[in-house]
């Protein structure tokens, strides 16, 4: 009681929480986890409406079946939409400002985040060509991170109708 | 032409027409989430001679805690078709409670049919700590208790109050595993003697090692059928003729461990005791706390405890009560009971209990 009356009641305390877990990352991202190492960009094709997702996680959403066959999808693609990040965060590894964009691979379903690079900020627009470029072999491993950044390939703009359900 | 049995709860009569599950495993390496739950759900459509199409509402039980990633729950919709878009909901729970919620929207008239289902990988993290942060976040929590010192103080307590002693928790893990040898989806079954058991080493005394539940990693489904139409999918149908479920005080030091008054009101609400029950389902992770179900219901010997072997012989988080609705199901519809009583808990040392009562058609 003294000391609540000298200190106050306790308004704050911290309980630092931490806690470890493993991954599984399963059979489908594990491949296209192990497609990175090797350079690529694997999907899955989904047997009932042919769609492919890329990276998949072994399932189409909409038919709800299992995705086994797999695709090797190129390298190159489309940007269906982006932004600009000129805000500093912490743990921020580069150089703002930088683009940030929803790459559409040649011949997949489903976008994707990547780095564009390589063109001004004021230049990135949808529709540009971009192509993956990728780390050096040797240090490519399982992980997304082997895949440097996009860059524009020089080719013609898409046509906004080749991918306005992705944008 | 059989009828549905009046429910003691709701206006409309549902049942349960179709339980599938894996296999639980200590750590299954090989599947994501959505990888394990698939083939699951299909197995249950499947064995309702449906597809996504039939199905009104979707709910799910599982937790993020387990995993480690935010809305897991979201990712795992992969597995079961959501498109057209369908009403779909999610319960931080066991499945056992998303199995509650399906039964309350099914009770609408434009609702006829449900998939409810529940996924847990005990295998990713610290199942100690992370059930930790469950408790009380200022005064308990910081303290790490593991859930095997709580659930021994419990027995701790029921020793003292000559409630059970170590021999009855060594014979109900011996009965458990022995009955576990004809579940293929057990984890754990063997055929070892009370005396036998009682040779184990205390995990945390006076819990020895038979007196807890195995780790388990699996995924359990079902298909639950409002009014008549469940006569169309399964010839006995298990008709959920009473639900309910309770919660007790969060603070541990302000409960009666030593009795389940939730699972007491929850039994009495759902009807356990009007009529005889052929075979009880209890969610009783710890050897102690089938004791202590059993008498919080009211079931004498007349009842036969968890014949799949419960949760000492496959305990997989966020699924295992869903399981107990499911094993006490599949035994009305293939007509080994008339009458049966599923449990499920959730929370530290049993904190939440549901209490459902399935029945065959007279």
């Amino acid at each position: 009681m003294t000391d609540q009356i000298e200190n106050g009641p306790v308004t704050m305390l911290s309980t630092p929480i931490r806690l470890d877990y493993h991954f599984t990352a399963g059979l489908a991202q594990s491949r296209s986890l192990r497609g990175y190492a090797e350079g690529q960009f694997i999907g899955q094709r989904c047997p009932v409406c042919k769609k492919v997702y890329v990276p998949s996680r072994g399932s189409c959403p909409v038919d709800a079946v299992a995705t086994t066959e797999e695709v090797v999808l190129p390298n190159t693609g489309v940007v269906t939409t982006f932004c600009v990040v000129n805000v500093p965060f912490a743990g921020q590894s580069i150089e703002i400002p930088y683009i940030t964009a929803s790459i559409l691979l040649d011949g997949a379903d489903i976008t994707f985040m990547g780095l564009v690079q390589e063109i001004p900020t004021d230049e990135v627009r949808m529709g540009l060509r971009v192509e993956a470029l990728w780390v050096p072999e040797e240090e490519r491993g399982p992980t997304l991170a082997s895949v440097k950044y996009f860059r524009p390939t020089g080719e013609p703009d898409a046509e906004f109708s080749t991918f306005e359900d992705f944008s | 032409m059989s009828s549905a049995p009046t429910p003691k709860q709701g206006t409309r009569p549902v049942a349960v027409v179709a339980f599938a599950q894996s296999p639980s495993q200590r750590r299954i390496e090989q599947a994501n989430e959505v990888e394990l739950l698939m083939p699951v759900v299909h197995d249950a459509y499947n064995a309702a001679g449906m597809t996504k199409d039939d199905i009104d509402f979707i709910c799910s039980g599982s937790t993020d805690y387990l995993i480690g990633g935010p809305f897991s729950f979201v990712t795992a919709l992969d597995a079961v078709g959501v498109w057209p878009p369908k009403r779909e909901s999610h319960v931080e729970m066991d499945g056992a409670w998303a199995l509650y919620e399906a039964w309350v929207q099914l009770q609408e008239e434009e609702c006829d049919v449900a998939l409810v289902y529940g996924f847990g990988k005990s295998s990713l993290g610290d199942l100690n700590r992370i059930l930790a942060l469950q408790l009380d976040p200022y005064t308990m929590a910081p303290l790490w208790p593991d859930q095997v010192s709580l659930a021994a103080l419990q027995a701790q307590a029921m020793i003292d109050q000559g409630l059970a002693s170590e021999e009855d928790f060594a014979r109900i893990a011996s009965r458990a595993r022995h009955n576990a040898l004809s579940n293929p989806n057990a984890q754990v079954a063997n055929d070892k003697s009370m005396e036998e058991l009682l040779q184990d080493d205390y995990v945390v005394a006076p819990l020895r090692r038979h007196a807890l539940p195995p780790l388990s990693d699996a995924a359990a489904a079902m298909i639950l059928v409002a009014g008549d139409r469940a006569f169309d999918v399964v010839d006995r149908p298990a008709w959920i003729t009473g639900i309910d479920h309770r919660i007790e005080a969060h603070a541990l030091g302000v409960r009666k461990l030593t009795e389940s008054v939730s699972t007491t009101k929850a039994a009495e609400v759902a009807g356990v005791n009007d009529g005889a029950v052929d075979i009880a389902e209890i969610h009783a992770p710890f050897a102690h706390q089938e004791i202590l179900l059993r008498r919080a219901m009211g079931l004498d010997e007349s009842t036969t405890v968890n014949p799949s072997g419960g949760p000492l012989a496959a305990n997989p988080l966020m699924a295992g009560g869903l399981i107990r609705i499911g094993e006490a199901a599949n035994r009305i519809m293939d007509g080994s009971a008339s009458r049966a009583v599923a449990h499920a808990t959730s929370g530290p040392v049993l904190q939440q209990n549901l209490v459902a009562v399935l029945e065959g058609a007279s």
